[in-house]
């Protein structure tokens, strides 16, 4: 199978070099997308079959000549592969329709399969160099497309603040795979795997790694980065960088908690679980005070990626105390969450970008009323909103299920410090849910329900087929993998077999298509008889209360006798917001208002302040910037010395450096 | 097979046929308590049946979600009630959904009611949807630590093992006394009764769950208020099969145990409903703003709980 990935990622970087040849032709984005939808369906296909055969590797002559480029498919790489080729294949698609509004198609057309090449490279990479190489080339390419509206203001300061971190990551990055090659360096992943780190050395590379891995997932506090940049993206863009792009940083924290670094000690789990679980609860506290669409989704990103990593996190956990059932429920739920969020937030990007190819508006104080005028759209829309809130039939359920799953068998843990950790975890993870819910009845009501709000909202038109397309393809494996979530845990038992060392029972055994994650006695779920139940009843109530003898009546709405109240009198997205808001917002956001009433006689208007801070901006962003802007102005003195200075700064500096060294000897 | 198909069927309408029942009886032991003579406990019946034969008046500019979403909630709600125990416990589907899962129905009703309330771009709507969210966003993860407590003491979420569990289960528990109140408080909050929301109100500024269906009418009124009450009757029953599961039929025994666990349901469901009454009368209703603390107590007796069961070691 080995070679059909190669094949697969060649052929990629080959679409990216020919599309070079083809930019000035019309039918280029037809033909480039077109070659990227074939090559991530070829290569998702080798990847969802190939989960459950040993690890096959192989070295190419490329990268540093005495390394050579190691890649390997065992069954964690298969897994990522699988999500990104199909969030790849599905963005094509998109992009087949939605590229065709692209004013510039030459700042998208060569980088897009790169980029998709090197997100498949990663995965594969069996050492460090071509690892952080891919890495790099993804980090690069991703900033490339981010800066496609590069005139507009805000993008080049997203772009900015994205490379920057990005840099950052790679950097932390680069000094974990150091630690982790220690003194023998050799930078092969066999070669780290069977010289295991010393627990407290372990510790600062898996620090290094949360960073690295974190800063590129969207990790509070290093998520500043994702709410600008993956918004500024073409939309199909978008949809990658958030359903598919964390999904990589996600992969690379995996692969070296749960593979290279060897027997974990238990605490290795507590950045994973504290931050994941700050970022599920802030990530979706953030997204509820977005106005704009695209980064409100971006937000609800960081929330998912949040959730992910409590899952890993509580994987981790059970590995270093010998629970391998419990650490396997765990990890799938970590993984089947991801491919979760992969589905439905390309749903909702697609959706997004539906929305401003339809109207040109993207903040959703100037929209409304779209479900009459995009029927499939906001349908698929809503299916993926009812599952990004973890929902039942969906498969957001499914997988947080399995999460609250772990939480309950993690009082066997024998450390006390998790013990009284998980619980407060637990809390988060479900005010994160009910965020999320709230979240999403408020984007999609602004959105799509009641009247528009402007022009362009009411004159809003459907999407064109592909995009459609897209749109069902994601929404309804929303619905497939939440009825049939069985199928998913055993298709991804060979990783947990592979990396914790245990599985959950098979679950295609089970009757009736449940699932069970530890035993039958102590919790099941089968999303199959619910969706059956609620369809089937809901059928019959639609069948038996029918309307009598006369039709529906329309009329105006009644609004307690206020009937005739413009379209402004109708609730915002600010004002939806407005009670959580003032509930969990006060303190960490100072979230406050400010009205402005002039005196009885005066015709000025009122006015009404919202106030915000973003706390780590305030608190951890500005400071360092301040500082980095203190220490360059101080410096910038030593550019103008006279000749004799500079001379006796290099014999200073001399001087000091031997004395150092003879000291040191 | 056919006894236990036919015992769960018997259940789903069961809760169905009471639903109203219960909301009847609360309504007059309330009307008592306020020395009216109250309506009838029919009441409901008759109310429900006056609403299938009314005309549905759509309101201008409203979607097909707005015509979809009382079937989905009613049917939704009506799955969840299914699976939570009233007579008998173990019943051929209860191992559908567990705890959560209910909880999670009950999100799904939820999600669609606040989004059908957001279709016809009304200020009640809206002003309903954003307070129901901000009271959700505190009492579902409260439900939620309530079920870890739950779960951990019972070593399940199924609710049919809890409730064989708690049935043999000998003494007090301090978490379990803290989830009891938490679930309460919940219940409360979850169903729009005072102190969170007034079911009777009609008054713009101090309505949750009234506003969001104001606009309703007809079969689809009549669907939304039925639902509403098989939420109420959910909840009541499971408090009475986690915390009072006396009665409750465990394992098939006969006619005589059958009858015993159904009169002992009514008389669950009867007793909550009037201590319902009793309460609603003898306090007033909250500030919407004063709910969230209400709530946090809720949620913060539930962490306790969960974190009393891990640290002594739980499941």
């Amino acid at each position: 199978m080995m070679p059909t990935v190669l094949v697969g990622i060649a052929g990629l970087l080959g679409v990216s070099a020919l599309s070079l040849l083809l930019i000035h032709h019309r039918a280029a984005t037809l033909a480039v997308y077109g070659a990227c939808l074939a090559f991530s369906l070829a290569l998702g296909t080798v990847a969802v079959l190939s989960i459950g055969q040993a690890p096959s590797e192989t070295t190419l002559p490329l990268g540093l000549p005495w390394l050579g480029a190691h890649l390997q498919l065992d069954p964690l790489a298969c897994a990522f592969l699988a999500i990104i080729d199909a969030g790849a294949a599905a963005a094509s698609v998109y992009a087949l329709g939605y590229g065709q509004h692209e004013a510039e198609p030459g700042r998208v057309l060569p980088f897009y399969p790169a980029f998709l090449a090197a997100m498949n490279l990663v995965v594969v990479a069996a050492d460090a160099y071509s690892f952080l190489f891919a890495w790099e080339l993804m980090s690069l390419l991703s900033w490339a497309l981010v800066m496609t509206r590069h005139r507009a203001a805000k993008t080049t300061r997203a772009g900015f603040i994205y490379l920057l971190m990005a840099s950052f990551g790679t950097f932390a990055l680069l000094f974990a795979f150091g630690l982790l090659a220690g003194t023998h360096g050799d930078y092969a992943f066999a070669a780290i795997r069977a010289h295991p780190l010393s627990p407290w050395l372990a510790g600062l590379a898996l620090v290094l790694t949360m960073v690295g891995a974190g800063s590129k997932a969207g990790l509070v506090p290093l998520h500043v980065w994702l709410p600008l940049a993956h918004p500024a993206a073409p939309s199909h863009v978008s949809a990658l960088m958030s359903g598919v792009m964390t999904k990589v940083a996600v992969y690379a924290f995996l692969r070296i908690a749960f593979d290279l670094m060897g027997p974990p000690a238990w605490w290795w789990s507590l950045p994973a679980l504290l931050l994941g679980g700050a970022t599920a609860a802030l990530g979706a506290l953030y997204a509820l005070m977005e106005t704009d669409l695209k980064r409100v989704l971006a937000y609800s990103t960081i929330e998912n990626i949040g959730i992910i990593f409590v899952a890993a996190g509580l994987a981790l956990a059970f590995k270093a105390g010998g629970f391998a059932g419990a650490s396997a429920l765990a990890l799938s739920a970590a993984l089947f969450h991801g491919l979760n969020h992969m589905l439905f937030k390309s749903t909702l990007f697609f959706g997004a970008g539906t929305v401003i190819v339809a109207t040109g508006e993207q903040d959703m104080e100037r929209l409304g009323g779209l479900i009459h005028r995009m029927p499939v759209s906001s349908a698929a829309v809503l299916a993926a909103s009812m599952a990004i809130a973890a929902l039942p039939p969906f498969n957001g359920f499914a997988s947080e299920w399995l999460i609250f799953q772990s939480i309950l068998v993690s009082p066997q843990l024998p450390q006390t410090g998790l013990k009284l950790l998980v619980p407060a975890i637990g809390v988060l993870l479900a005010l994160a849910a009910a965020f999320a819910a709230a979240c999403f009845v408020r984007a999609f009501g602004a959105t799509y329900l009641g009247r528009a709000r402007t022009r362009a909202a009411a004159q809003a038109h459907e999407g064109d087929r592909w995009s459609l397309a897209a749109l069902l393809a994601c929404a309804v494996p929303c619905l497939l993998a939440g009825v049939f979530p069985g199928r998913v845990i055993d298709w991804l038992q060979p990783v947990t077999a592979a990396l914790v060392a245990g599985q959950m029972p098979p679950q295609m055994n089970i009757p009736w298509l449940s699932i069970v994650p530890v035993s039958a006695g102590r919790s099941s779920y089968n999303g199959l008889l619910l969706f059956a139940f609620m369809a089937a009843a809901a059928g019959l109530v639609a069948i038996l209360v029918r309307p009598r003898a006369r039709a529906d009546r329309r009329a105006p709405f009644w609004d307690c006798g206020y009937a005739g109240l413009g379209v402004a009198a109708q609730y915002s997205a600010t004002s939806l917001a407005q009670p959580i808001r003032r509930v969990f917002a006060t303190v960490m956001f100072a979230a406050h208002e400010q009205v402005e009433m002039p005196p009885p006689g005066d015709t000025r208007p009122a006015i009404l302040r919202r106030f915000r801070r973003d706390p780590v901006w305030d608190f951890l962003y500005a400071p360092i910037a301040g500082a980095v802007g203190t220490a360059t102005t101080f410096l910038n003195q030593t550019q103008f010395l006279t000749i004799r200075r500079y001379l006796s700064l290099v014999f200073t500096a001399l001087v000091i450096l031997l004395v150092v060294l003879a000291l040191w000897g | 097979m056919m006894s236990a198909l036919a015992a769960q069927l018997a259940q789903m309408l069961l809760v169905l046929a009471l639903a109203p029942a219960l909301t009847g009886v609360t309504r007059r032991m309330k009307a008592r308590l306020q020395r009216r003579v109250g309506p009838s406990i029919l009441q409901p019946y008759r109310d429900l049946r006056r609403l299938f034969h009314k005309e549905v008046v759509l309101a201008d500019g409203s979607s097909w979600l707005f015509r979809v979403a009382p079937s989905l909630v009613f049917a939704t709600t009506w799955v969840a009630a299914a699976l939570v125990p009233t007579f008998q416990a173990g019943l051929p589907f209860s191992w559908a959904g567990d705890l959560i899962a209910i909880v999670a129905l009950l999100g799904t009703a939820r999600f669609i009611q606040a989004v059908a309330a957001l279709d016809t771009g009304t200020a009640f709507g809206g002003i309903g949807v954003s307070r129901e969210l901000m009271i959700a966003s505190l009492a579902e993860p409260a439900m939620i630590m309530v079920v870890f407590t739950v779960a951990l003491v019972a070593g399940s979420t199924q609710l049919s093992t809890i409730a064989a569990f708690m049935a043999g289960m000998g003494g007090l528990r301090v978490s379990l006394a803290m989830a009891l109140v938490a679930l309460i408080l919940v219940a409360l909050a979850e169903n729009a009764r005072i102190p969170v929301d007034n079911p009777a109100t009609h008054l713009e500024v101090t309505m949750v769950h009234e506003a969001m269906v104001l606009e309703y009418s007809g079969r689809h009124l009549a669907l939304i208020e039925w639902a509403a009450s098989l939420k109420l009757l959910l909840y009541i029953s499971i408090i009475a099969c986690i915390f009072f599961p006396f009665g409750l039929v465990l394992d098939d025994t006969g006619v005589a145990a059958y009858a015993l666990a159904l009169v002992a349901y009514l008389a669950k469901v009867t007793i909550s409903g009037l201590l319902l009454a009793t309460l609603e009368t003898a306090i007033a209703k909250m500030r919407v703003f004063r709910v969230p603390n209400l709530l946090g107590i809720a949620l913060m007796l539930g962490l306790l709980g969960t974190l009393l069961l891990f640290v002594s070691g739980g499941m």
